[in-house]
């Protein structure tokens, strides 16, 4: 007689076990820390802070650790943490001008106030694997000695933005400041069209992956807005934060930010004379790649406010916020590994009702 | 029976009372308004998105701690998803379980409604994928929002229209639309359409909860619900012609088990509680059809 073969507690025990002894892997191999992770997987911690929306380092080496490595899967459950944590409030604007970056680049001026300056990127690596590293002998040439933060280094010279030197002749659109309070898409549920405070914090924290093919995509013809990197920098901002029973602003640390400023052309309408328009990218960590896909898809989502004719995916709101969370999107994909024998059921009944019609039918003519 | 107390550092089934409270307002705003979807902060839940977070979410607004809680999937309590979700509130909430439909004063359920029928003063809670029925004619949600507003259901039944139209019949076979108190048309969420009548002036509260969508909505009892249908093409349900292999049940929606590869195949009760009782109570007894 048939037994029902369904799950139940049993197996998922055994699971659990299973999946635990695969976390580990050969034990004869030293487990992994947490601080080696923090320290050695750094920019894997950075995305899954970023997406995952806390900003705590050992947090998210403790995902990454838990989630053997994938990192959608590390960042949920980083979210699934947040999310039980209370909400004192949001901070006061973080001034990026005032960055102590450890890498800030223009692509549109040869040299700007305050300097180029390279810092710790991939971008000159020659892309060859470095059999050195197969080895954990200590490298020549690789001081053993901390890395100096960024804030603890000499007094650096004012690093305006590229786009504020722009600004001041007029040549690109004024930002002002609406001072309204920003929304706050882990409280409120969306109502499309939003406004750019929360479309910013989606993208900011939406799939790097995701964010990266719009963004691509508008290069190759879907929604071109015809980019200048203005300016990329990485670094430390202060963040300030009034609390309500004191009345002023009180420092409470400081944060790594990426900052895009793309500048895109825009040629006029009406009485507007043409001048640059922006797309703006800003990522938690070291995340340059996202925050200049974000920065393009910042720009594109801007197509109707600009008076563009937009007809390309990453120039609708709907379609792009709705779609950019992995948390979300993984979750939903993956759901269809859940039982759905009772919906296939009723649809068995209906095709071969249907076959049976079109028998009828056929047997009649 | 254990008495209901939370696992330290966590709140009463896990999340935290303000939390609660607005999903409370939401699912009380549900209530007023039949059918209509009430969006709502939903909260990341340590369980995956499009794995029962809404359900999950509304049941720990609504449960206490002298619920008696009842977990099904595909009817059945022993899914995997089923085990995994009442073992999260029996761990934060510390509260009694049941796998007796008769016996649970909230059930939480995944594309079936009991074959039992629901009595007063319980509540039947629908894990839901996609809360919005018009969906796969408008993908805007701007624009759906409109047509509820509006009772803009043309669309709908255009397209119903055309199943008849090209095929003899209305195709869809689970999730079939219903118009709920003579208002909002409003998705069932994926049961299969057997189901459907036992929504109309059931006695239980009916509420949905879709987490990765951010919609609450509710059926309060004894509401009609109108399944969608034309005057010369009504609403019906359909069943296999077979009986429960176990139970012998002619009534009861039934699942396929293909037991071997030459097409072998045997039908049983998708209501694993329900069926049990009916063996147990002997009446295990040849199909009457």
């Amino acid at each position: 007689m048939y037994v029902a073969v369904k799950g139940g507690e049993r197996a998922i025990d055994a699971s659990l076990e299973m999946l635990a002894r695969e976390r580990r892997g050969d034990t004869s191999v030293p487990e992994l820390s947490i601080e080696q992770i923090e320290q050695q997987m750094s920019l894997a911690v950075d995305r899954v802070m970023a997406e995952g929306s806390l900003r705590d380092r050992k947090l998210a080496a403790l995902a990454i650790k838990q989630a053997r490595g994938d990192l959608v899967e590390a960042i949920f459950l980083l979210r699934a943490y947040r999310t039980t944590l209370p909400r004192f409030g949001f901070s006061e604007p973080v001034d990026t001008a005032a960055m102590q970056v450890s890498r800030r680049i223009s692509a549109a001026f040869k040299d700007v106030p305050g300097g180029q300056l390279l810092g710790p990127t991939f971008d000159y690596t020659h892309r060859l694997l470095d059999f050195g590293l197969m080895t954990a002998a200590p490298r020549p040439g690789v001081s053993s000695a901390p890395m100096p933060g960024a804030a603890a280094g000499p007094e650096q010279p004012p690093m305006p933005h590229v786009s504020d030197i722009l600004g001041h002749d007029g040549l690109i659109e004024a930002e002002p400041s609406h001072g309204a309070e920003p929304g706050d898409i882990t409280r409120d549920p969306p109502s499309f069209p939003v406004d750019r405070s929360t479309r910013l914090q989606a993208l900011s924290r939406g799939d790097e992956g995701f964010l990266l093919a719009l963004g691509y995509s508008t290069q190759r013809g879907y929604g071109n807005n015809h980019p200048f990197a203005g300016e990329i920098r990485f670094g430390e901002v202060a963040i300030a934060f009034v609390p309500p029973e004191l009345g002023f602003e009180v420092e409470i640390g400081d944060v790594e930010l990426t900052e895009c400023q793309m500048i895109n052309q825009f040629r006029g309408r009406g009485d507007e004379p043409p001048r640059f328009t922006r797309g703006y990218g800003l990522v938690f960590g070291h995340g340059e790649r996202k925050a200049m896909a974000m920065a393009l898809v910042d720009r594109a989502l801007r197509a109707r406010e600009l008076g563009e004719e937009p007809g390309s995916p990453a120039q609708d709101e709907e379609f792009v916020l709705s779609h950019a969370d992995n948390v979300d999107a993984s979750g939903f994909v993956q759901h269809l590994k859940l039982p759905h024998y009772v919906d296939f059921q009723a649809e068995l009944l209906a095709v071969r009702d249907l076959r049976e019609k079109a028998k009828v039918r056929g047997a009649g003519e | 029976m254990t008495t209901a107390t939370a696992p330290a550092g966590y709140n009463f089934a896990y999340l935290d009372e303000g939390t609660k409270r607005m999903i409370r307002r939401a699912i009380l705003k549900a209530i007023a308004i039949p059918g209509y979807q009430v969006p709502f902060g939903s909260r990341e839940m340590p369980l995956a998105y499009g794995w029962g977070t809404g359900g999950m979410q509304v049941t720990a607004a609504v449960i206490g701690a002298s619920d008696r809680l009842k977990v099904i999937d595909q009817g059945a309590d022993d899914t995997t998803n089923a085990v995994s979700i009442r073992r999260f509130f029996a761990r934060t909430a510390g509260v009694a379980t049941t796998e007796r439909t008769a016996e649970a004063t909230i059930i939480q359920t995944r594309h079936r409604i009991p074959e039992r029928p629901l009595r007063e003063g319980q509540v039947l809670v629908y894990q839901v994928p996609m809360p919005e029925p018009l969906r796969f004619i408008e993908p805007r949600e701007s624009e759906t929002r409109k047509m509820h507003a509006l009772v803009e259901y043309g669309a709908m039944h255009v397209r119903l229209y055309e199943d008849i139209a090209a095929h003899g019949r209305i195709t869809t076979a689970y999730g079939y639309p219903v118009l709920v108190n003579g208002r909002y048309v409003m998705s069932p969420s994926p049961i299969p359409k057997f189901d459907n009548p036992k929504m109309d002036m059931m006695p239980a509260l009916q509420l949905f909860g879709a987490g990765r969508e951010k919609r609450i909505y509710a059926v309060p009892p004894y509401t009609p619900v109108r399944s969608l249908d034309f005057d010369d093409h009504p609403f019906a349900i359909e069943r296999g012609d077979q009986p429960c292999a176990l139970c012998g049940s002619t009534d009861t929606y039934l699942d396929e088990v293909v037991v071997d590869d030459r097409g072998g195949r045997v039908f049983v009760c998708s209501d694993s509680d329900h069926c049990g009782e009916r063996q147990e109570a002997g009446r295990a007894a040849p199909a009457r059809a």
